[in-house]
């Protein structure tokens, strides 16, 4: 075992191999930034396969956005941003070894990232119970009685041309109990160009094999006077993204809460009575860069347009 | 792996005049290695385990030659010989070559080039060596769960479909990844902070900016094969129909994250084979190295033009003709900077006075070697040929004479060269010329014979072949044995002077590098004094001493850096 002989330097303790407090701050920071790369490209293959399936299918993306809730959606934001405010100040608090501060504002960013998984939680257990799931387990219940019920008329295009905005408020409200139908008002800004629309009578998702997507939903233009089913083909596959892209940034949030856990534990130790506040600047920033994360997530899959 | 690092603590104790200390005797058992935080140690148990995984690799291919000494069956099923050949990639790939030479010899000697006693950051490096050992074990762990059929690319959709254990090989490639990126992500951090004085970017040693190339590439790409695998195995797993044409994914765009990673990988194999050179070349023409300049800024543009020439793996995916024009001439691109470095390699041995040496030896290996392999890449990223040659027995030979010919033979010039450095012996140098000797001969018997039957029409991959392959497929099974015999040779010497070998001088090759100024090997802190950088490749400022069978410094003083004053 290596003994890590502390060396004083400018009070900080300083592990044998560095020059000194600042050498070592610095390793730290630059380390934790080419980390922080690695994160950002870690997501961004989900990124990829997000703009690669958005290109090639737009109406998946349009459909499938109008099942996310998008209160929810700007409430989670709003608490990961405050929860950034916090992190910073805990930074502040370290620097300025406010012990007092330092501890509350670590438990205050704990409480915000419970916060967040909670309304997550909620999220997900209302696409849980509508079965909207990823791609093999996307079974929308909405598909059998429902079905009828969410339907976008031509009418309703052409309304929302004239005033830019609809909320068809008869579609989702009537799925039933959960927390989709108080919120799930189907907003329609302008008319899409190109409709989404699907074969009249079709009620399940038809097989990528029966030919491409895109074209699955071509030639309904005769079709115009009946009323246009929404869902296209392959709507399964916003659900996928999105639960991915979600699910991933939510266990990068419990490796944030875990991390401010730890930081809790050091200041009730007392290590940063010493000013010794590298770590929990490295944690802020990770902290940022999954607040960063999650906003675009939201611009993406919640406010499509 | 253990008993390798057991024999290694009992034979740290010198046998000479009282004991000196070293990092081998610093702290005692199993766990003062397993736990240490000191980056020679952690070396020493990657280069272990790696020559444990290399093995591993190696007795896959001696069965896959075996089996196609004959036409139809020799001596597996087919369904054996799929997963051999998936198994013998998966296993040099990510076990073997890709930490290879960066986590071993770049671990070991890199921050003694900076004259530092340890990496920027030790924690992390050891947490990259467990979750090597963690990597590993799922990914074997794969062997006895039913192995893997896919090839090592595990491509969609067969890899989504078939019975085999995709998920738990993919799992340990996946947390490999994240040990190859914290290996990447120290050195870069230890090479921008911690550079002794006088070591300003264009004075550190060529190794380490083919290991800062590397390291570049290692963290940029990795986390792509991560999420890809991981979107892999949630395909399989949930069925996410990001990759399963049947859920209405892409199959193609899975070839496209995968080898936005792989592509880049096969540079995280070969820069630091390149950087290695750089220094042998130099040491054993008794010459400074020629272009300093051009070596350094190829490896970072190697580095860059890495990331643009994946599509050159999807010629015949159903590319648009304009892509696959684009990543052709991209691809061609590379050759420049990789002619750089052979070129000024070849200059520096222009008029010196050439030492026969093994890592010379292996050092004359790899130009020829690489020449080949690099050039046959050429044929393959052309449009025209590569239609033909595609998925043929080319493709392996090239791939082979890169990886094998270029890293591989590289590498044991690395181990040869600071072999004295880690463990402070020396090793027989008349074996070890045979040894290289029998490698040379069985490597070009077994894959130049792959190059002729490639462009014949003999498909990789295939169980069965046709009456007309078979004189070339003896050929090239007879030379995997005379190859493997050539290794047992150098395993035996190398053992053999772990127990037996003469002691090492500080300096047995007259290197100008920090690391021949401390001794081999090396005390617990590296240095006995903070050390100063002069030009790395001013070999006329050491001289041979008889006394000590070893190269002096004519002015020790030159690298002592001076007493710091109130800084």
């Amino acid at each position: 075992m290596t003994e890590n002989a502390h060396l004083e330097t400018d009070g900080l303790a300083v592990d044998h191999h560095f020059e000194n407090a600042d050498q070592q701050y610095q390793s730290a920071k630059l380390g934790m930034w080419v980390f922080l790369a690695t994160e950002i490209l870690f997501f961004g293959g989900l990124f990829v396969a997000y703009s690669v399936y958005r290109l090639n299918h737009p109406e998946v993306f349009i459909f499938g956005h109008h099942f996310l809730d998008k209160s929810l959606g700007a409430l989670n934001t709003v608490i990961l941003i405050c929860s950034s405010l916090t992190a910073a100040w805990a930074v502040r608090a370290a620097q300025l070894k406010q012990i007092r501060m330092l501890k509350g504002m670590l438990l205050l960013t704990m409480l915000f990232a419970f916060g967040f998984l909670g309304v997550k939680a909620v999220e997900y257990n209302s696409k849980w119970k509508h079965g909207l799931l990823w791609a093999r387990e996307y079974h929308p219940h909405v598909d059998h009685e429902e079905a009828s019920e969410i339907l976008i008329t031509k009418e309703d295009f052409e309304t929302g041309a004239e005033e830019g905005v609809v909320e068809d408020v008869t579609a989702l409200q009537k799925v039933g109990d959960g927390v989709l139908a108080e919120t799930e008002t189907v907003l329609i800004e302008e008319a899409p160009a190109a409709a989404p629309a699907a074969e009249a009578n079709r009620s399940t998702i038809a097989p990528a094999a029966e030919g491409p997507p895109g074209l699955a939903t071509q030639g309904t233009e005769e079709s115009s006077e009946k009323v246009i089913e929404v869902e296209p083909a392959n709507a399964q596959t916003f659900f996928s993204i999105y639960f991915l892209m979600t699910g991933l940034h939510g266990i990068h949030v419990l490796g944030g809460i875990g991390a401010f856990m730890w930081l809790y534990l050091s200041a009730r130790r007392g290590y940063f009575s010493t000013g010794h506040f590298t770590r929990v600047d490295m944690v802020a920033l990770y902290w940022h860069v999954v607040d960063l994360i999650w906003i675009y997530l939201f611009l993406l899959l919640y406010l499509i347009e | 792996m253990t008993d390798a690092t057991t024999v290694l603590t009992g034979d740290g104790q010198p046998a000479g005049p009282g004991p000196r200390d070293s990092y081998l005797n610093h702290g005692k058992g199993v766990l003062s290695w397993l736990f240490t935080l000191d980056h020679k140690r952690i070396g020493i148990m990657y280069l272990a385990v790696i020559l444990a995984s290399f093995f591993l690799g190696g007795v896959f291919a001696m069965f896959i030659r075996t089996e196609l000494l004959t036409p139809g069956q020799t001596i597996m099923t087919a369904d054996t010989y799929n997963k051999m050949f998936t198994l013998h990639g998966a296993v040099m790939i990510f076990l073997f070559i890709i930490p290879g030479i960066p986590a071993t010899l770049g671990n070991f000697v890199l921050p003694l080039m900076l004259g530092a006693k340890d990496v920027a950051l030790p924690r992390l490096n050891l947490a990259s060596f467990w979750l090597w050992l963690i990597g590993a074990s799922v990914a074997v762990a794969s062997i006895i769960i039913g192995a893997v059929d896919t090839g090592w690319t595990f491509y969609t959709p067969y890899s989504t479909t078939t019975g085999t254990a995709v998920v738990a090989m993919t799992l340990g490639a996946f947390i490999l990844g994240f040990s190859s990126i914290f290996t990447g992500l120290n050195f870069i951090v230890t090479i921008h902070k911690m550079r002794p004085e006088g070591m300003t970017w264009f004075r550190m040693p060529l190794f380490l900016w083919g290991i800062y190339s590397t390291a570049i590439i290692q963290v940029l790409a990795t986390p792509v094969l991560g999420i890809t695998l991981l979107l892999l195995i949630a395909e399989r797993t949930l069925g996410v129909g990001i990759f399963d044409p049947a859920l209405g994914g892409d199959p193609v765009l899975y070839q496209h994250f995968f080898w936005f990673y792989s592509h880049p990988a096969v540079y995280i194999m070969i820069l630091p084979a390149m950087a290695i050179m750089s220094e042998v070349i130099s040491v054993f023409s008794g010459k400074h190295i020629f272009g300093y300049r051009f070596i350094a800024w190829s490896s970072i543009a190697i580095a860059l033009l890495s990331f643009l020439v994946w599509g050159h793996h999807m010629f015949t995916s159903g590319q648009s003709s304009l892509t696959n024009m684009i990543f052709s001439a991209l691809t061609f691109s590379v050759a420049i900077p990789s002619a750089v470095k052979v070129f000024n390699w070849l200059a520096t041995m222009y008029k010196g006075s050439i030492r026969l040496a093994a890592p010379m030896l292996y050092a004359l290996s790899f130009l020829f070697l690489f020449a080949i392999g690099g050039l046959t890449g050429l044929f393959l990223g052309s449009l025209s040929t590569d239609i033909h040659l595609h998925d043929t027995y080319f493709v392996v030979a090239h791939f082979h004479y890169v990886m094998f010919g270029g890293t591989v033979i590289a590498f044991l010039a690395g181990i040869h060269y600071w072999w004295p450095k880690i463990f402070g012996r020396m090793y027989s140098e008349r074996w070890a010329q045979v040894s290289a000797l029998l490698i040379f001969v069985g490597f070009n018997l077994t894959f130049f014979t792959q190059f002729v039957m490639g462009s014949h029409g003999m498909p990789r991959r295939y169980y069965n072949y046709l009456e007309r392959f078979t004189a070339y497929h003896q050929a090239s099974t007879v030379g995997s044995f005379i190859l493997m015999i050539g290794f047992l040779i150098m395993a035996g010497y190398l053992l053999h002077s772990l127990v037996r070998g003469e002691r090492a001088p500080a300096n047995p090759w007259g290197g100008a590098t920090l690391e021949w100024e401390t001794a081999s090997p090396p005390p617990y802190f590296n240095f006995e004094h903070e050390m100063q950088a002069g030009d790395p490749y001013d070999l006329d400022a050491l001289s041979w001493d008889p006394s000590i069978k070893g190269y002096v410094r004519r002015d020790p003083s030159s690298v002592l850096a001076a007493p710091r004053g109130a800084d």
